[in-house]
């Protein structure tokens, strides 16, 4: 059964008066070509957001502008990427009512409103969200799905309540295994899966994990999650569920079809096959793989031969923390390391700067970042079906004159 | 200085107001709504165009489709994967007569 819930609910969010967006959001006349094959996109104006480059419009999919990385470690809220699954997401919320249930094989079975997790003792960590299919327009050979480039990332402090807090008060049963996060977006059709996903008890119980309510200061954006999300560091955007509204306990391992056959990576030590295969066992994905980006730099820019300039970016891995930024202008022959930036800590963006100086002619610049854990970028870029885990050192070409 | 007092003042009115600087109407009365821009994606005109218009975007606009790669071996293996996955695994109501228009329309438009 096809229900459009999410349409008629968008009809009357404009009576009401904390209508975000009163005055209508529009498409803008521009455009922009990300680098690869069949990469134009409009810019697309979203209520709170800055112009963004719009992948899909139901749901809706936005990706950050690279340039907004060389603005600072933190990414702003209005610039951050937005990913949805499925289409009958909530455009009318009422924080005053809204509450998330914790409830499975727990003792107490809880519904917390706003303000009671607003009243618990809060935490703040600043760490990077992002997509699986982050950089996914650059697999080769090209893969479904959608197709972003660089800007499916992004950097915030989060401030909420440890979910341990929350289980701990619900009293988790001694044989829970998992913990199931659902939100109150969901599927147009009865017939497709609603988006759920999983953390194993320990890891959900890590001190880590979060309940956020507010990114950078601020209330969640609407399209990030308002009121309440899911935060798990160091792993990908697909655990973050938002809009979060049921936590239910297991003793068991989740098999909803958003953990057992979707966002899987194969199970060997690349996590990678050869283009085309399958591969022979899959995992469900976890923590980010360890990348570095030039921010200051673009593709084809041209620039004084001779004469310093800075060469300045961001590094991040899936929680170890950024040992070691190096940086190549002579398109990998040698590298130099960068001086690292404020430590933010280890899910964080880390800055890092160096001052190089070009001989004429043309150069390809690369960043190569190595964690905390020994885990360094590879040079060749891998593949899988999905198009997930994209960190090869990428290469921006510049000429100097 | 004058200057930096004046926008305090806006600042402050605007707040009053409930309205924000950039046009938003923030969170003052309750429930907070979002206004989702219009949908302008269309499907490109073209034989069997309503038979996809109506099996596809029910539960998504046709920007997923536009913004696929084009540069591939087989478009039609490409989009008969596809067609399949909606199915199969989404639960899309496709009758079976009208699978292949709808992966022909999709390898010969896009």
């Amino acid at each position: 059964m096809i229900t459009r819930r999410n349409v008629l609910r968008g009809a009357s969010a404009v009576l009401t008066s904390g209508a975000l967006g009163a005055s209508p959001a529009r498409s803008l006349a521009a455009t922009v070509t990300l680098p690869f094959e069949n990469g134009e996109r409009p810019l697309v104006k979203y209520p709170q957001k800055r112009p963004m480059i719009g992948l899909t419009s139901r749901p809706p999919q936005l990706e950050t502008p690279f340039s907004v990385f060389d603005e600072g470690v933190i990414t702003p809220n209005d610039a951050f990427f937005v990913r949805y699954h499925l289409a009958d997401i909530p455009l009318d919320i009422d924080p005053e009512t809204f509450s998330v249930e914790i409830k499975g094989k727990v003792d107490k079975p809880l519904k917390l409103s706003l303000a009671d997790i607003k009243k618990m003792p809060a935490t703040e960590i600043v760490a990077v969200n992002q997509c699986s299919g982050n950089s996914r327009g650059f697999m080769a050979p090209r893969v479904a799905g959608g197709q972003i480039a660089n800007g499916a990332m992004g950097n915030a402090r989060w401030k909420g309540v440890p979910l341990k807090t929350v289980l701990d008060k619900a009293g988790v049963q001694a044989n829970a295994k998992q913990a199931v996060f659902g939100g109150m977006d969901g599927p147009v059709s009865d017939k497709t899966p609603d988006f759920a996903k999983a953390l194993d008890i320990d890891h959900a119980r890590d001190g880590e994990v979060m309940l956020a309510y507010a990114m950078n200061g601020r209330d969640l954006p609407f399209l990030n999650g308002f009121p309440l999300r899911l935060v798990a560091p160091g792993y990908y955007g697909t655990y973050w569920v938002k809009h979060l509204n049921e936590i239910t306990v297991i003793d068991g391992i989740f098999d909803g079809f958003w953990m057992k056959s979707a966002y899987r990576i194969p199970d060997n030590d690349c996590n990678c096959v050869e283009p085309g295969t399958a591969p022979k066992a899959t995992i469900p994905i976890n923590r980010f793989t360890v990348r570095s980006f030039i921010t200051n730099m673009k593709d084809s820019a041209k620039v004084k031969a001779g004469k310093e300039l800075e060469l300045k970016g961001i590094a991040f891995d899936g929680g170890k923390g950024i040992k070691e930024v190096a940086v190549s202008v002579d398109d990998g022959k040698t590298w130099t390391p960068a001086k690292l930036g404020r430590d933010l800590g280890n899910y964080s963006f880390r800055e890092w700067k160096l001052p190089v100086k070009l001989a004429a002619g043309a150069h390809g610049l690369k960043s190569r970042a190595t964690s905390n854990g020994g885990q360094t970028q590879p040079l060749e870029a891998s593949w899988n079906a999905a198009g997930y885990l994209r960190n090869v050192v990428e290469t921006v070409h510049v000429t100097a004159s | 200085m004058k200057r930096t007092y004046s926008l305090a003042l806006a600042a402050l009115a605007a707040l009053l107001l409930g309205v924000s600087t950039s046009g938003l109407v923030t969170a003052w009365a309750k429930p907070v709504s979002y206004r989702l821009p219009e949908e302008t994606a269309k499907f490109k005109p073209a034989a069997n165009v309503e038979i996809v218009q109506n099996n596809c975007t029910a539960c998504h606009s046709s920007d997923y489709i536009e913004t696929q790669p084009r540069a591939l071996k087989s478009k039609k293996d490409f989009w008969q994967a596809e067609v399949t996955k909606m199915i199969k695994v989404y639960g899309a109501p496709i009758d079976e007569g009208d699978v292949g228009k709808i992966v022909d329309y999709l390898a010969a438009n896009y």
